[in-house]
């Protein structure tokens, strides 16, 4: 695809911005930061990417991979300011998800340790981990917040914090796994997964990109549970005190 | 006055604020051991904070709360509140039956509470045995209400705490609880503090009364007080001015 034809497909961002302004949506300011974001980050790391793969050090991938974490986790802890230390939280969960999940990859060789797979996989993992992250966080949150009583009925009968907010804990670790075990059910029914697509479109052979969807699914399994069940476990204790009280915001 | 008997509770200068509010303002005064002492005050007084401070369910900011003489926090936090039991004022359930509820406490502790106990429960409480294989959606709040002060009494408090737990009841169920409570208490020797807002209630099976007002305890004593209150501001909450 030539700079021309991406510039023509600006096509596709004049529609919304037309239904916008003609509905009054008022989102047109966010759909042009939005382009314009998009167009600067993916060119800035396309070439980055270039420059990686071609050096070939580890140094540049452990950067990378640094650097992806740092932003996720910038991401995901704006969503559960209510819990303290949840900075470090996240970050230490997206390390252990990426560390966990890289050394079974390379460790049965199922990856070639190149800068293209380990990048490419670490991104999706750290970015599903994020994204299973602020939902846990979004719905922990709210669950506390709605369940206080019943939070208080088992402290006052003499539980523990840990029984005392368990319900609320599970459920969250539940709904936020949910969209990531539904969206299985139906790949390839519904939708083809992007990155199958992109593999297929760049000229791979349907069944390579098929398999390799898969280990990604996969993948993405087993990141969205650590991540929740993770954080989550890191996460209750400092909702509470050391007189196993619940912590008012 | 209260201070002739052995306090099952004591307050000492005891103070509680959140960030927004000073909701226990230099509160002292004891709960007598063995006896019905109910609470009283306009809402917004700080009734709840108060039984919330006497289980732990919260800590003063300054002053010393005692249980049965020992300084609170020299308890571990889940032997006080099973010492000092509270029923919540909107009784709140677990999903499921009556007899999950009342085996909750035991099943916090890792054991499972007896069928014979759980029938000797309900029955206590005026039910039926009937009742343990009910869901708890199923009740009405008459019931509901016997269930957590069943419940709350499982784990054998020495001291019960009762937060409005008549307020939306009709007379029927009131008096049926009210009766309840008096029982237990002389059965056992339980402690009672009770949160109410009916006054001719406090009148007539309360021992002794507080007046809590604003945040501060205004008035304390026998509940005959509620007759002849001395301070203006608690002669006005009588008179039903103050709300
Ligand atoms: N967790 C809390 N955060 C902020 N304010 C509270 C909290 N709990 C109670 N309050 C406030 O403290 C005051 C006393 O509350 P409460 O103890 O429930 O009074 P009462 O039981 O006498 O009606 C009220 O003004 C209430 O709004
Ligand atoms: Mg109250």
């Amino acid at each position: 695809m030539s700079y021309l034809t991406l510039s023509i497909t600006l096509i596709f961002v004049v529609i919304p911005l037309l239904l916008s302004k003609t509905l009054n949506l008022g989102l047109e300011k966010d759909t042009i930061i939005a382009t314009i974001r998009s167009i600067i980050q993916l060119l800035l790391i396309g070439y980055v990417l270039k420059f990686v793969f071609e050096s070939e050090s580890l140094v540049y991938i452990f950067l990378m991979v640094t650097l992806m974490i740092v932003a996720a986790t910038h991401n995901a802890q704006k969503k559960g300011a209510a819990i303290k230390g949840i900075t470090w939280k996240v970050a230490v969960t997206l390390v252990f998800v990426e560390v966990l999940t890289q050394s079974i990859l390379l460790g049965f060789q199922i990856t070639p340790p190149t800068a293209q797979y380990i990048i490419s996989i670490s991104g999706m993992v750290i970015g599903n981990s994020m994204v299973l992250s602020i939902l846990f966080l979004n719905r922990f949150t709210a669950e506390v917040e709605s369940n206080q009583e019943a939070t208080e009925l088992i402290l006052s009968l003499g539980g523990t914090p840990k029984q005392a907010i368990h319900k609320q804990l599970i459920d969250s670790i539940k709904a936020s796994m949910i969209p990531t075990i539904e969206s299985q059910k139906t790949v390839g029914l519904v939708q083809l997964p992007g990155m199958m697509s992109g593999q297929i479109i760049a000229g791979a052979d349907p069944i390579q990109a098929v398999q390799f969807q898969l280990l990604i699914l996969f993948l993405l399994l087993t990141t969205a549970a650590v991540t929740s069940i993770m954080l989550g476990f890191l996460s209750y204790p400092t909702l509470f005190n050391q007189r196993m009280q619940l912590l008012k915001n | 006055m209260t201070t002739s008997y052995k306090p099952a509770v004591h307050f000492n200068q005891v103070d509680f604020s959140t960030k927004a509010v000073h909701i226990v303002k230099g509160v002292t005064g004891s709960f007598p051991e063995g006896k019905i002492t109910t609470l009283v005050g306009p809402s917004g007084a700080g009734k709840t904070t108060l039984l919330k401070l006497c289980n732990g369910l919260l800590s003063p900011d300054s002053g010393v709360i005692y249980i049965k003489g020992k300084p609170i926090e020299d308890y571990d936090p889940i032997e006080l509140r099973r010492l000092v039991g509270l029923a919540l004022q909107s009784a709140p359930m677990i999903s499921g039956t009556v007899y999950d509820n009342l085996n909750l406490p035991m099943e916090l502790r890792g054991r499972k509470l007896p069928e014979t106990e759980a029938v000797q429960l309900v029955e206590d409480v005026g039910l039926d045995k009937s009742f343990l294989q009910r869901k708890v959606s199923d009740l009405s709040g008459g019931q509901r209400q016997k269930v957590s002060i069943a419940r709350t009494l499982v784990n054998k408090p020495e001291i019960l705490l009762l937060d409005e737990i008549t307020s939306s009841l009709d007379r029927k169920s009131m008096k049926e609880i009210e009766e309840l409570i008096v029982h237990i208490n002389r059965k056992y020797g339980t402690t009672i503090i009770w949160i109410t807002h009916n006054l001719q209630q406090a009148l007539e099976i309360g021992d002794f009364t507080w007046v809590m007002m604003e945040g501060e305890v205004m008035e304390s004593g026998e509940s005959s007080l509620l007759e002849n209150p001395t301070n203006d501001k608690v002669k006005r909450f009588v008179k039903g001015e103050e709300k």
